[in-house]
């Protein structure tokens, strides 16, 4: 009996339509999140996260259909990420379907967001997403904000011991140097985080080859999250799966009963 | 009819389409008589223990679950759900209480001996023969999240996960059943393991 590594595709989700490039041509609407998600789920993916990047008051309100409909069909895990201000924004998300809510920009203008969330609800619904880049602070990390295009001035590893006391159930780290070069994970920051927390740790950017996915968790890693390798079919769910099975990763196998 | 107990506590629309995908009609509902007479009552709880319990006891939870185990009524308890089921739990609130649990079982619920936590992810669970919950399903993965389990259980019908160490993932005791696991987060497995239940009931 051994807890299974976490393969999670990422989502993102404007005005109620999944963009950022997917090439799904010859398996569906590669447009439609819900049939995304039922796709995924039936690949074995083990939870799901949408990033809702709309910019309008409707595009959320869509998005909140989104989940009431995924989860209808979907029954594994779903995080919901971006433009979460309030617990009254997490209620509505719980309340649509969602498990799990992760905060990035919003926590840092306002860190008593995590507290307020954790303390309704549970910290164990709450995702701390840490988009970091290399840069001359302390640990030699810093958080960026807006999706990678703001530097904050602030040390990662200090901004999840903080956020940490605060209550959170996991953290998303996206390291934004890595993000997009299919160099592989940047494995000096999983090291640092895993030295310096003991919630369970997500890898994002940079995968790219199998051995890759292997490398994030040998450095710490407790989940793998990915979006274009798996929307471009690079990668399906169970090559992943099959590589570190052979590794000797545990991996959870679909359901056949 | 299925009712789900509302009492303020996590994702009650997933548990809803879980059940429902069985076949059950299901509602979601405070209300004491209709979770009393309901053919079975499933008690959700994610969160603090003592702030699911205060949740509880605000729509009488708590003796809704002892006068249907009296009456052989069905129940079954989920996550914070069935630890609440328990007869306390060393998890204290921010400002510090302490709430004993329902008392069904004798046991205490403590937090997980393990360096990262919460415990977040599928694990295997041992399912032993003479389980209702688990027919037809062996060595299959189920979705925890959680700091804190029994360790231990006098319950008729015990599996078993480890995590750190071993702790109890579901109890079975006659007409009340628990799982440590979110089966209606837990895939074709879960499905599988909620449709056993209604077909029980």
């Amino acid at each position: 009996m051994t807890l299974s590594i976490r393969i999670i595709p990422c989502l993102d989700v404007q005005e109620g339509r999944v963009v950022k490039g997917v090439n799904f041509k010859d398996l569906m609407d590669a447009g439609d999140p819900v049939k995304m998600a039922a796709l995924y789920d039936s690949e074995g993916a083990d939870e799901l996260t949408f990033l809702d990047i709309s910019a309008s008051s409707s595009g959320r309100e869509t998005t909140l259909d989104v989940v009431r409909r995924t989860a209808e069909e979907v029954f594994i895990p779903l995080t919901v990420g971006g433009g979460i201000r309030s617990a009254s924004d997490v209620n509505a998300l719980l309340r649509a379907g969602a498990d799990k809510v992760s905060v990035n920009t919003a926590a840092i203008s306002r860190p008593e967001l995590i507290a307020e969330i954790s303390d309704s609800f549970g910290s164990q619904v709450l995702v701390l997403s840490v988009d970091a880049r290399r840069a001359k602070t302390i640990s030699g990390f810093e958080v960026t904000t807006h999706g990678g295009r703001q530097g904050s001035g602030l040390d990662a590893m200090e901004w999840i011991e903080q956020a940490s006391k605060l209550g959170i159930g996991e953290i998303l780290l996206n390291s934004m140097d890595a993000d997009g070069t299919k160099l592989g994970y940047d494995l000096e920051m999983i090291r640092a985080v895993r030295e310096i927390s003991n919630v369970p740790v997500i890898a994002s950017g940079g995968a790219g080859k199998l051995s890759d996915f292997s490398d994030a968790l040998d450095a710490g890693a407790d989940a793998l999250l990915a979006a274009s390798i798996f929307h471009f079919g690079e990668y399906r769910i169970k090559d992943v799966k099959e590589y570190l099975g052979a590794a000797g990763y545990s991996v959870r196998q679909p359901f056949n009963g | 009819m299925i009712a789900i107990l509302d009492y303020g506590s996590g994702n009650l629309r997933s548990a809803q389409r879980a059940f429902a995908a069985s076949g059950a009609d299901v509602v979601v509902t405070s209300d004491e008589k209709i979770c009393l007479d309901a053919k079975g009552l499933v008690v959700p709880g994610v969160g603090a223990f003592q702030a699911c319990m205060r949740g509880l006891l605000a729509v009488n939870g708590d003796e809704i679950i002892r006068a249907r185990f009296a009456a052989d009524r069905p129940t079954l308890g989920i996550c914070v759900g069935m630890q609440i089921l328990f007869a306390s739990s060393s998890e204290s609130s921010r400002d510090g209480s302490i709430l004993p649990g329902v008392g069904m079982w004798n046991e205490s619920i403590a937090r997980l001996s393990a360096p990262v936590l919460p415990h977040m992810g599928w694990n295997t669970v041992e399912s032993p023969k003479n389980s209702v919950l688990f027919r037809g399903i062996s060595e299959e993965s189920f979705y925890f999240v959680h700091s804190f389990a029994a360790k231990e259980s006098d319950a008729p019908v015990v599996t078993w996960s480890e995590y750190g160490e071993r702790f109890v993932a579901s109890a079975e005791d006659g007409s009340l059943s628990a799982t440590q696991f979110h089966p209606e987060k837990s895939g074709g497995a879960g499905l599988r393991l909620i449709k056993n239940w209604v077909e029980s009931i």
